[in-house]
């Protein structure tokens, strides 16, 4: 079971209507290598992945719903006070007719979210070897965004959510470590 | 929404956020260091503070968490704003 805080992991600071900034971040709401298929994928694994890393694909899975929580504030927050017009000039006059200011699972294209974005080949080291690339092609996504605006409020928070892809990148390689050591040692026996 | 929300709330939030930072940190690392008595020991001390604070904000602003992990207070605030992506 999951408990829901009533607090962001880090504070979003955002202080003017920018859709055309929303549209480029919510390529990590709805993307490949966004925070909903960052969770969905480790909290997928865990199942079937050897015990002594299910603690962590848990713990990293969770954390990743906080990474989504914060993205899904930055959007709203740029986009709230947003009229058609200034929807329509960011780019996002196909969003708007679907969705008005509601938030979608998509990426900067607009493409809708798909379970194929997450891999569970059931191999532990196939696996992690996964999550270690979705992590790094995360980290790569926030510089680009990092890259695309002067606004440094929300460069703060993009900031503080690229350098947790490279910590759980670490844990992930530590992980793979972890295993074959456990792997190698029962060879012995 | 943002104008009617208190400085207080703004700096125990700030403070709960850091220490929560240090607390989710250390998880992810023990997770791969299980072994690491001084890290443990860092968790204990900053479990122990994030508690306190916890109580504090409680107190002051309403529930942080729901089904019955936070005190509901005398009139049932949770279902309240402000929520986090409003402030």
């Amino acid at each position: 079971m999951w408990i829901y805080e009533k607090k962001l992991q880090y504070p979003v600071r955002v202080s003017k209507c920018d859709p055309k900034l929303a549209k480029f971040l919510i390529e990590q709401y709805g993307g490949a290598d966004g925070e909903l298929a960052a969770a969905l994928r480790y909290l997928n694994q865990r199942y079937s992945i050897p015990d002594k890393v299910i603690g962590l694909l848990t713990d990293i899975g969770t954390e990743e719903f906080a990474h989504l929580e914060m993205i899904a504030t930055m959007v709203y927050k740029l986009t709230k006070d947003a009229t058609p017009e200034q929807m329509k000039a960011a780019g996002l006059d196909g969003h708007f007719a679907d969705h008005d200011n509601a938030l979608s699972y998509h990426n900067a294209a607009g493409i809708p979210w798909t379970a194929t974005y997450i891999q569970a080949k059931g191999d532990p080291i196939a696996d992690l070897y996964e999550d270690i690339a979705a992590e790094e092609k995360a980290r790569a996504t926030y510089q680009w965004l990092i890259d695309i605006t002067d606004d440094v409020d929300i460069q703060d928070a993009l900031k503080f959510l690229r350098e947790r892809e490279i910590v759980h990148s670490l844990r992930f390689r530590e992980a793979v470590e972890i295993l074959k050591e456990h792997h190698s040692s029962k060879k012995v026996f | 929404m943002s104008e009617s929300i208190s400085k207080e709330y703004y700096q125990y939030m700030h403070e709960l956020q850091t220490v929560d930072f240090v607390l989710v940190e250390l998880t992810l690392y023990l997770d791969t260091h299980p072994d690491d008595q001084q890290a443990l020991a860092q968790f204990t001390q900053f479990q122990r503070r994030k508690r306190v604070l916890m109580q504090q904000f409680e107190m002051a602003f309403g529930p942080l968490q729901e089904f019955g992990n936070s005190p509901p207070g005398q009139t049932w605030t949770w279902s309240s704003s402000p929520w986090p992506w409003q402030v």
